[in-house]
């Protein structure tokens, strides 16, 4: 009995040393992988199967057919989209509009928390913050609205002020909506409106992160209020600029749909300004219901995309090992 | 004497720049409710107006005869709350899991997760999946299954539960508790800023949903409140069929353009009245992320 007893000793001595088993993993963790199971099980079915349909990429795919039995094209597709004049003027308004947005972001969103932290009334800062912040909640389909109650030709508030002040006369209103040479600024002002404030939320913190004693003593040294903002504050937010301006940067290639299509939607007109990859992928899928060349648009995308993602993320842990994500 | 100069200067700016920036941020919304309270007929001679110009309810009269509003509302209403709770108890469920030290494969799994942050199949295999191949279309769940965990979100939560000292949850196992519970009863009620910063984040994001509706929904009672606003908005029909409750009168102006400010008003209400509430939770949640990172 013993001798058994000590066997049995030695062999689960033996069992742990070894690797373990399937089965003796999923005992030990029971609970913790019944946990994990429907988030693996959605990641599965919503992320990775949508990686297999890829290949519709490299297919001509009808729909009647399925994924597995459309015909094989090989590149065709993707000859299609690059040899077209469009994948120029929509890379290019992708990265040019996602770098406005980053840059007057980012020199908005560092203002507005210096300003808010050399105010010194309670009460107005409360207010205000209050209310800049308050338009990062607003969907982009009612910015949308704003946008026609402000745009509209003939019943714009911006035409009407125009009109009352005498700059211009009945009948020369400025058409907004046939003008893309109008519409880079229009969307950076919009995309400044709505999230400038909510930005200033990462700096204030940053601010409020500061050690006092470094003011302090700039004081005693006989620093002034600007030096303290230039020489103490302003050289404190940059790990924090840094790496918003790089996470920024990683996700250069994804035009921004859910703000773009809520408001220009289908103008052609102002295409040429404002059609960024997102937006003509969606157009090419409901409009030409082309499944196979948005596929291989979208692969492009997703392809550049992780390449640019991995490099600033590389460079954002190098910069500040506690930043990057994973 | 320079010092007070420059004091003054700065004060000068930061208030009155905080209050143009606040001014830019409020117009527009005192432009969609006063031209929604405002006549149409009076809209269409001068345009859209900061005061209401000869003060009218009718447009708000002529949303509410339709039941699109409502049936907007009710959809909204249910796949955000619905929606906000299966993802809250999902993600942190994941979170949980790994954010466990003792846990064999949490690396392998969070690494799973972080890749579909870096690649994705795009928009069109995803449309096939859902459409096709799950039958979501006109299923009031597809605006729920396809968002239900945002990795993003998880990893906050994961790094939020890795704050939380592992010695209560080893004193809770000691006592025979297992995982689900120590999750539930012990590290749950500990996480209740990170959770509510998530749930509202989720809950936002619900609640503004359009781009699905655009997508998978047809069928008009399953509109999101949003995606009413871009028909609205866009089509001329759709606002027509929803006066054509109103009948023929004399003298009767369809009221387009103020009724679709009194559209635009009534979804943005419950934002703006719970606003002031989840202001504070967003701003501390957001001071948590940031200096997680």
């Amino acid at each position: 009995m013993n001798v058994a007893l000590s066997n049995n000793k030695a062999d689960s001595v033996v069992i742990k040393k070894k690797k373990k088993t399937f089965f003796s993993e999923i005992k030990q963790n029971f609970y913790l992988y019944l946990l994990v199971f429907p988030g693996v099980l959605f990641f599965v079915i919503f992320k990775y199967l949508p990686m297999v349909g890829i290949i519709v990429a490299f297919q001509d795919f009808n729909i009647m057919k399925g994924l597995f039995k459309s015909k094989f094209v090989g590149l065709k597709n993707f000859e299609y989209f690059f040899t077209s004049k469009d994948w120029l003027v929509v890379t290019w308004n992708t990265v040019y509009l996602n770098l406005l947005f980053l840059f007057t972001g980012l020199f908005f969103s560092i203002l507005i928390a210096l300003v808010l932290s050399e105010i010194s009334s309670k009460y107005f800062k409360k207010v205000t913050q209050s209310v800049v912040i308050l338009p990062n909640f607003i969907s982009w389909t009612l910015v949308s609205m704003f946008v026609f109650a402000l745009l509209s030709t003939d019943v714009g508030f911006i035409n009407s002020v125009l009109k009352t002040l005498g700059i211009i006369q009945e009948g020369q209103e400025i058409n907004f909506y046939s003008n893309p040479a109008l519409w880079t600024g229009i969307l950076v002002v919009l995309k400044i409106w709505k999230t400038a404030g909510f930005g200033s939320v990462i700096y204030l913190a940053a601010i409020a992160g500061i050690d006092q004693e470094i003011y302090e003593a700039a004081k005693i040294d006989g620093a002034s209020r600007m030096q303290c903002i230039t020489k103490i504050t302003l050289p404190q937010l940059r790990t924090t600029a840094v790496l918003m301006t790089l996470f920024g940067i990683g996700n250069i290639f994804d035009g921004d749909l859910g703000m773009i299509y809520a408001i220009v939607g289908d103008n052609p007109n102002l295409y040429e300004t404002t059609d960024v990859i997102d937006t003509y992928v969606f157009r090419m899928l409901r409009q030409m219901n082309d499944f196979s060349m948005t596929t291989a648009i979208g692969l492009y995308q997703a392809l550049v995309g992780f390449v640019i993602v991995y490099i600033t993320n590389y460079f954002a842990k190098k910069y500040d090992s506690d930043s990057a994500i994973f | 004497m320079k010092t007070s100069l420059e004091n003054k200067a700065i004060d000068l700016f930061s208030y009155l720049f905080m209050a143009i920036f606040s001014i830019f941020c409020i117009v527009p919304f005192i432009l969609l409710i006063s031209s929604s309270l405002s006549d149409e007929k009076a809209v269409q001679a001068t345009g859209f107006v900061l005061f209401p110009k000869e003060f009218s309810l009718f447009a708000y009269k002529v949303i509410f005869q339709d039941n699109a509003i409502f049936n907007a509302y009710k959809t909204t209403i249910i796949f955000t709350v619905l929606g906000t709770v299966l993802c809250l108890i999902l993600t942190s469920a994941m979170a949980y899991a790994l954010s466990v030290k003792t846990f064999t494969h949490r690396n392998k799994i969070a690494f799973f997760v972080y890749f579909t942050m870096l690649f994705n199949g795009g928009l069109i295999p995803s449309y096939l999946l859902i459409a096709k191949y799950l039958g979501l279309r006109d299923n009031i769940l597809v605006y729920i299954l396809p968002v239900l965990i945002n990795p993003f979100n998880m990893f906050l939560l994961r790094n939020f539960f890795k704050q939380i000292p592992d010695s209560l949850a080893e004193s809770a196992k000691i006592d025979g508790a297992n995982d689900i519970y120590i999750l539930y009863k012990i590290i749950l009620p500990l996480a209740k800023p990170a959770l509510a910063t998530i749930g509202l984040f989720y809950g936002l994001g619900f609640w503004n949903e359009w781009f699905t509706a655009t997508l998978y929904i047809d069928n008009k009672d399953l509109y999101s409140l949003q995606y009413l606003i871009m028909k609205v908005l866009r089509e001329v029909d759709f606002m027509n069929q929803m006066n054509e409750m109103q009948g023929v009168m004399a003298n009767y102006v369809v009221p387009t353009n103020t009724a679709r400010m009194a559209t635009a008003v009534v979804t943005v209400g419950p934002i703006i009245f719970v606003y002031p509430f989840i202001q504070k939770y967003f701003v501390k949640g957001l001071v948590v992320g940031a200096v997680k990172g």
